[in-house]
């Protein structure tokens, strides 16, 4: 019985299913976590996009370059970051409005992608193939039936979510600075009336939000393709950005939220391969996007000082 | 033996001077009240005190020492902190978070909070400061607000502590309880600075009083010897008659009733009227339904069920600009928000909601609009360059002024007044008191609302109280005393004496 279960077509499907939706959900999480810190700090990070798009662009540059994935990783998140400074930069001591600061990056991103992707492979389209980041079995577990398969056999991008929302969650909830950066996000006034610097906080939370979204742009490029598509993150930044607000700026949070699109996203791929009508079916993850912000976010509470611009001194309203 | 002395301070912002030689010398272990009016400067001296601003000039000394005080941080170094009008807390966050909050103390980078809570427990018991350090401070009242705000201070091992208007916010029971605490941090040997504008609370609180006016000090007076005309006078500059004289006067037919009017779950069946030549006072703690009531009569919301009726007109469900014609006056809550734009002239301001009544086919009579607009500032003493300057260069006074101005000069029959007198100084008070008791002899029916308890006691003839959206208690003015209004005001009754302050 068990065994025809088992080797059942539907259940084969099942699994596949689930397998992609994780594979789907490991940039959207990265991402979304990135969101949470520079949110959680106070800006609205909108350039999300392209943050994961300059992150995915130099993954597989610094692939190409040093012959290692690993080491395009590690270019990815620094260029993440100095594009997230870059943010925060404009927004927190220029004052320049958190929207368009973000939109305004993510054009910057896709231009200077398209740019440097003319420059230096010479197509419009896309980069050379590279050495990739490839799904590794963790020994033992992997060899659970069912469990194994879809947990234990992903990539490292997807145990490495797993890794920094523990790591988040412990940092936002037990440790000083998280508390610290949670109160920002409330009511920086009153966090500088404290004596805490207010500002400090908010530049490296937005940076290490940047290296996390770029993180996932890396997992597009290096984990999925082995190579770099002109504007190949199409929207996944704002999904995030939405499972951001989804997962009520929650580490576990915004994993969970994000297998939610994830799974949206396995659904449409799936369809595809069974002859749906593409057009048709690749709105599905927007759809599901649309109706969770309209429907299911009203009891999420964003940080109240989101998007505001903090002066010193300026405790008197 | 002296915990401070501020010296010769003067703060300039921009072209104007908000500070011009202000003294301020507290001993050590007394309550010291920093008395004036709004813009008097009085915040300002704190917060250079506290770090916030650099003085341009000036020195400072504690306990005799000089001292350059740079940050809050620097100051809280020095033990002063600071508790603010505007509680500086974070909603989302636990009452011992907050108390740790820049403070914590960890292990291994893990925040200790169960040791942080027991700390902040023993500190409460040992001051009476109750509070309860597991709820989130969005979910509890005012009251505990401030009292968290001031372990807060305490947990930060402050000597010296300044409230800015402490009692703002507060009923007068809770007010009661912050003076027992004030005086209990008092025997701890800890020093306080209130800064205040009211009289009464000065006096009954304070050991020695320091007034300010127009940035300057005006003495230092034990506040056993002072009275408050003499306080009155030094924060004015003049003499001023405190309580408004209430004449009595005739009523006549009931001009705005309301009939088990509803909004929702946040105005319950509210039953009111008001004769001519009357005041009714709607006494209550802010957020019982006081927003909804005037919004509700105004005709911003409309009515979930029941009735307004304005001189015998059903306008429950009429447009605002059809209640106003009828003979409706408005003065909004917040003059900021409902009642002027900031942006605008004086003489735009002075007219707005009435252009039907300056204009001839759709233009607008520009000469007419002046004239009314030069009346207005005159007759109701705004004190302005001309009626072209932009109403955001008003005083709080001044812009209330107008405010009451352009409502009284059209000439409304039912007057709706929201707090008149907020954020406006004893001078301007007094004057306000005495234009709507005007008002109230020429027959007009007058609805008002007010935080200040004194306020509605000294105008109304009779007195509402609403307490979560309920009218709880209706009298007559002098069937009240401080006490009981307070005990309704916080959803108590008198038989039980049960008041739900926590």
């Amino acid at each position: 019985m068990l065994e025809q279960i088992l080797n059942s077509e539907a259940f084969f499907l099942t699994m596949a299913l689930l397998a992609s939706t994780l594979r789907m959900a490991t940039p959207l999480g990265l991402a979304a976590m990135g969101a949470v810190y520079s949110e959680r700090a106070g800006v609205v990070n909108l350039g999300l996009e392209g943050l994961m798009l300059v992150g995915a662009f130099f993954g597989v540059l610094g692939s190409y370059l040093t012959g290692n994935a690993w080491l395009g990783v590690l270019l990815a998140v620094i260029s993440g970051g100095v594009l997230a400074f870059l943010l925060a930069l404009v927004t927190l001591r220029y004052k320049a409005n958190h929207v368009v600061a973000g939109v305004a990056l993510n054009l910057l991103s896709l231009g200077l992608t398209s740019v440097l992707l003319v420059a230096i492979w010479g197509n419009r389209g896309k980069s050379a193939d590279v050495e990739g980041i490839y799904p590794v079995n963790i020994p033992f577990l992997s060899d659970i039936p069912v469990l194994g398969e879809i947990f234990f056999r992903q990539s490292p991008f997807f145990y490495l979510l797993i890794i920094l929302m523990v790591i988040s969650w412990f940092l936002f909830y037990r440790t000083k600075w998280g508390l610290r950066l949670r109160a920002i996000g409330e009511n920086p006034a009153a966090v500088d009336s404290l004596g805490i610097p207010v500002n400090t906080y908010k530049y490296i939370a937005v940076i290490a939000g940047g290296m996390l979204a770029a993180l996932g742009g890396a997992y597009l490029s290096l984990g999925e393709l082995s190579l770099f598509g002109r504007n190949m993150v199409s929207g996944r930044g704002y999904i995030a950005l939405a499972a951001n607000i989804l997962g009520n700026w929650n580490p576990v949070g915004v994993v969970l939220s994000s297998l939610l699109f994830g799974f949206a996203n396995a659904v449409e791929m799936n369809l595809q391969l069974y002859g749906w009508p593409t057009q048709f079916v690749q709105m599905i993850p927007y759809v599901v996007t649309i109706f969770v912000l309209g429907g299911l976010v009203r009891k999420v509470e964003a940080p109240k000082a989101l998007g505001e611009h903090f002066d010193r001194g300026d405790t008197h309203v | 033996m002296e915990a401070l002395r501020m010296k010769g301070i003067i703060k300039d912002f921009g072209s104007t001077r908000a500070l011009d030689q202000a003294d301020l010398v507290v001993k050590k272990g007394e309550i010291h009240s920093l008395l004036g009016e709004n813009g008097a400067g009085k915040t300002t001296l704190m917060k250079i005190l506290y770090g916030m601003y650099e003085p341009n000039q000036g020195e400072i000394f504690i306990n005799g020492n000089k001292v350059v005080i740079n940050s809050p941080k620097e100051a809280m170094n020095l033990g002063i902190n600071m508790v603010f009008q505007h509680f500086m807390l974070i909603p989302n966050l636990s009452v011992t978070e907050n108390i740790i909050l820049g403070q914590e103390e960890t292990k291994l980078g893990v925040l200790s909070y169960k040791e942080a809570r027991k700390k902040v427990m023993q500190l409460s018991e040992q001051l009476g400061l109750k509070v309860r350090p597991d709820m989130r401070v969005a979910d509890i009242p005012v009251g505990e607000k401030q009292r968290v705000e001031i372990l807060k201070a305490l947990y930060r091992g402050a000597d010296l502590l300044i409230l800015d208007e402490p009692t703002a916010v507060l009923t007068p029971q809770e007010v009661k309880e912050l003076f027992k605490v004030l005086k209990a941090l008092k025997e701890n040997g800890k020093t306080i600075i209130i800064i205040t504008h009211k009289l009464k609370e000065t006096m009954a609180v304070a050991d020695n009083v320091t007034v300010l006016r127009n940035g300057k000090t005006q003495g230092i007076i034990a506040a056993s010897e002072a009275t408050p005309e003499i306080l009155a006078q030094m924060m004015v500059g003049r003499s001023v008659i405190l309580e408004a004289v209430k004449e009595d006067v005739n009523k006549g037919r009931v001009l705005l009733e309301t009939k088990d009017l509803t909004l929702g779950k946040k105005l319950k069946k509210i039953n009111l009227q008001v004769q001519q030549g009357q005041i009714l006072g709607i006494a209550g703690v802010e957020g019982n339904g006081q927003t909804e009531l005037l919004e509700t009569l105004l005709g911003l919301e409309t009515a979930t069920s029941g009735s307004i009726y304005l001189n015998n007109t059903d306008v429950t469900q009429k447009a605002v600009k059809e209640r106003l014609k009828i003979g409706l006056g408005f003065i909004a809550e917040d003059r900021n928000d409902r009642g002027l734009v900031n942006g605008f002239s004086i003489w735009q301001n002075s007219v707005l909601g009435y252009q039907d009544r300056y204009q001839k086919n759709g233009i607008l009579n520009m000469q007419k609009i002046y004239v009314a607009s030069r009346q207005i500032v005159s007759n109701y003493q705004v004190k302005v360059e001309n009626i072209f300057s932009k109403t955001s260069s008003l005083s709080g006074g001044n812009a209330q002024k107008l405010l009451v101005g352009r409502v009284f000069y059209h000439d409304p029959e039912v007057l709706i007044i929201a707090h008149p007198t907020r954020g406006v100084d004893v001078g301007a008070i007094e004057y306000l008191h005495n234009e709507i008791l005007q008002l109230r002899k020429k027959g007009k029916a007058i609805l008002l609302v007010s935080a200040d308890l004194d306020e509605v006691r000294q105008l109304s003839d009779r007195i509402a109280v609403l307490y979560e959206g309920k009218i709880v208690m209706e009298g007559n003015t002098s069937d009240f005393t401080e006490e009981a209004l307070g005990i309704y005001m916080a959803g108590g009754d008198l038989v039980n004496r049960e008041v739900v302050l926590s």
